[in-house]
C-alpha cells in the first residue's frame, strides 16, 4: 500500500513524475486552498471590526483620548 | 557525456535560483525594520504585522494564479493575440509540486517549475512591501491586505507577462527594455501605492492649517539605515534573479553560454555587478548632496540610484550608470515634495518617490541612452526607443499602476474598510494591546509585593 506513485526507489528513476502523495487530487486541492483564502479574510476582516469597535468603547472618549495624547507629548506637564 | 552536461545544468540553475530566493528574502527583513523604524512608537506592532502577513497571503495567492498569469497573459490577453496555454503554471498542475520530470521532461523543466516560481514570488513580496510602507498608521490590515494581494500577484505580474517576458507584447511592440525591473517592479508598485494614498489620505497632523506638510521623521533611525541595509543586499538576489544564468546565446552555427537578461539577450554578471555598485554610490552621492547630509534620504537615495539605472544596467557603462542614478534621484527627490505640497500626499516612507518615480525615471532615460539597441534576440522585435519606453513607462506607472490602486481603494473605501477608525489613529494602533498588557504585568507586580511583604 503506497499513497503515492512510488513504491521503490530501485526501478528507472528518469521516468518518475511526482513526488507527492494523492496524485489525482490536484484540483480538489486547489479548491480546499481557495476556500481557505477566503475563510481566512472573512474572519479577519470580522476579528478587526470588533477590535476596532472594542478600543472606540474602552478608549474613544474624548477625555481618555486626551490622556493618552498628553501621556505621549514630551513637552505635556 | 550530454547527459551529465544537461543534469549539471539544470542543477546548477536550480541552485543559482534557490539562492536569489535566499538573498531576496533580506529585502523583506529591511523593508520590515525600515517601516517599523519611521513608524511611530504607539504603532510599531501593528507595522510590522501588517508587512509580515502579507507574506504567506501573497505567497498563496501567487501559487493559486500569479503564476499562471504571467506565462498566459504576453499577448494582453487581446492585444497581440489571445491567453497563452501554460498547463505547467496552473495551481492544480502536476509540476507545481514535487515532481522529477518523468520521461517527458528532457529540459529538466519540472525541477527548475518550483525555484523559478519562487523567485518571482519574492519580486511580488517586494511590489506589496513597496506599498505598505507608504500607507502605515492609518490604513486597515484587511484593507491593505487585499491590496497587497491585487498588487503582489495581479498587477505586477501582468506588467511583468508584457514588458518582462521574452515574448511580452510590450517588447514586441514597443521595444520595451527593462533589464532590472525599473518599471516592472518598482513604477508599478510605486503608482499603485500613490493611487491608495490618494484615497486613503495622509495621517492626522501631517498637514498643518496653511496646507503646508510637518515632518513625521523616523522614530528609530538605526533600524531604518539598517533596514535598508538589507534591502541592498537582498537587491543582489533581485538583480541575479532577472538573469537567466546559463543560456546558448549563439544564433545560427556554434555555441556561445552566456548569462543573459528576462528577453534572452546577452550580459554578463561582471556588468551586472558593478552597473549595480556604481548605481548605489551615484545615488547616495546626490542623495547626500541634495538633502544636506540627511540620513534617512541618502540611504533611500541609494536604493533610488539603483532602481533608475535597473532598466538599462544589463548594458549602460558603469559611469553612465553612475550618472543616471545620481539624476533619477534628482528627479525622485524633487517629485516628492512637489507631490507632497501640491496634492498633499502623506507618502510615509518615500516609497512612491524612491520606487514610483525614480523607476519611471530609469525607464524613459533608458530609451534615450538605448536607443536602437535589440530589445530581444529575435530581430522582428522592435527595437529599444525613447517611445517606446515613454509608452511603457506610463503603462507601469498609472495604467497598471495607480489605476487599479486608485480604483480598488475607492471600493474599499466605499464599504468604510479603508481607513482605521479616527479614534484608534489618536490613541495608537498598538494601544489597547500595550494597555491591557501594561495591566496584566501590573497584576503580577502587585503579586510579588505582596509576597514581599510577607517575608
Amino acid at each position: 500500500m503506497t499513497t503515492g506513485n512510488i513504491a521503490s526507489w530501485g526501478g528507472n528513476i528518469s521516468e518518475i513524475g511526482p513526488l507527492y502523495p494523492f496524485v489525482g487530487s490536484e484540483v480538489l486541492l486547489f479548491l480546499v486552498g481557495m476556500a481557505l483564502w477566503i475563510i481566512w479574510h472573512v474572519l479577519q476582516v470580522r476579528t478587526e471590526r470588533s477590535s476596532y469597535e472594542d478600543e472606540i468603547q474602552r478608549f474613544g472618549d474624548k477625555e481618555t483620548l486626551r490622556k493618552i495624547l498628553d501621556a505621549e507629548d514630551p513637552y505635556s506637564p | 557525456m550530454n547527459a551529465e552536461l544537461s543534469s549539471l545544468s539544470v542543477i546548477f540553475t536550480e541552485f543559482y535560483y534557490w539562492l536569489t530566493v535566499v538573498l531576496m528574502f533580506f529585502i523583506h527583513v529591511g523593508f520590515c525594520m525600515y517601516e517599523v523604524g519611521v513608524s511611530r512608537n504607539k504603532n510599531h506592532i501593528h507595522t510590522l504585522m501588517k508587512n509580515t502577513m502579507l507574506i504567506p497571503l501573497v505567497t498563496i495567492t501567487f501559487f493559486f494564479f500569479g503564476w499562471w498569469i504571467y506565462f498566459a497573459f504576453p499577448n494582453g490577453p487581446g492585444i497581440i493575440g489571445g491567453l497563452v496555454e501554460a498547463p505547467h503554471a496552473v495551481a492544480w498542475s502536476e509540476l507545481m509540486g514535487p515532481h522529477m520530470g518523468g520521461a517527458g521532461d528532457p529540459d529538466g523543466w519540472a525541477r527548475l517549475n518550483g525555484v523559478f516560481w519562487a523567485a518571482f514570488l519574492l519580486f511580488s513580496w517586494t511590489a506589496a512591501s513597496i506599498v505598505s510602507g507608504s500607507v502605515i498608521e492609518r490604513i486597515r490590515s484587511s484593507a491593505f491586505w487585499i491590496l497587497a494581494i491585487l498588487i503582489g500577484s495581479v498587477f505586477w505580474v501582468i506588467d511583468a507577462a508584457w514588458g518582462w517576458h521574452a515574448e511580452g507584447w510590450m517588447v514586441q511592440v514597443l521595444g520595451y527594455h527593462d533589464a532590472y525591473a525599473s518599471g516592472v517592479i518598482h513604477a508599478v508598485a510605486g503608482g499603485f501605492g500613490l493611487g491608495v494614498l490618494v484615497v486613503l489620505g495622509p495621517r492626522i497632523g501631517k498637514f498643518a492649517p496653511d496646507g503646508s506638510p510637518r515632518s513625521l521623521n523616523p522614530r528609530n533611525p538605526w533600524l531604518v539605515t539598517i533596514g535598508l541595509f538589507l534591502i541592498y543586499t537582498g537587491f543582489w538576489g533581485f538583480y541575479v534573479a532577472c538573469n537567466v544564468p546559463m543560456w546558448d546565446v549563439q544564433s545560427g552555427e556554434g555555441t556561445f553560454f552566456s548569462a543573459t537578461n528576462i528577453y534572452l539577450a546577452p550580459t554578463t554578471l561582471s556588468a551586472i555587478t558593478v552597473n549595480f555598485l556604481m548605481a548605489l554610490s551615484g545615488g547616495l552621492l546626490a542623495g547626500y548632496v541634495i538633502s544636506r547630509g540627511d540620513a534617512y534620504w541618502t540611504y533611500s537615495s541609494g536604493l533610488a540610484g539603483i532602481i533608475a539605472a535597473s532598466a538599462g544596467n544589463d548594458l549602460y557603462h558603469p559611469i553612465q550608470a553612475m550618472i543616471i542614478a545620481a539624476l533619477g534621484v534628482l528627479f525622485m527627490y524633487k517629485m516628492h515634495y512637489w507631490v507632497e505640497r501640491r496634492f498633499k500626499v502623506d507618502d510615509a516612507v518615500g516609497a512612491v518617490a524612491v520606487h514610483g518615480y525614480a523607476g519611471f525615471f530609469g525607464v524613459v532615460i533608458c530609451g534615450f541612452v538605448l536607443w536602437g539597441y535589440p530589445s530581444s534576440p529575435d530581430d522582428s522585435f522592435a527595437a529599444i526607443n525613447p517611445l517606446g519606453q515613454i509608452a511603457g513607462a506610463v503603462i507601469m506607472f498609472f495604467v497598471l499602476g495607480f489605476i487599479p490602486g486608485w480604483v480598488a481603494a475607492k471600493i474599499i473605501n466605499s464599504l468604510g474598510s479603508l481607513r482605521i477608525p479616527r479614534e484608534v489613529e489618536l490613541a495608537g494602533l498598538d494601544y489597547a494591546t500595550a494597555h491591557d498588557r501594561a495591566q496584566e504585568e501590573q497584576g503580577i507586580i502587585d503579586a510579588e509585593r505582596e509576597e514581599l511583604d510577607k517575608v
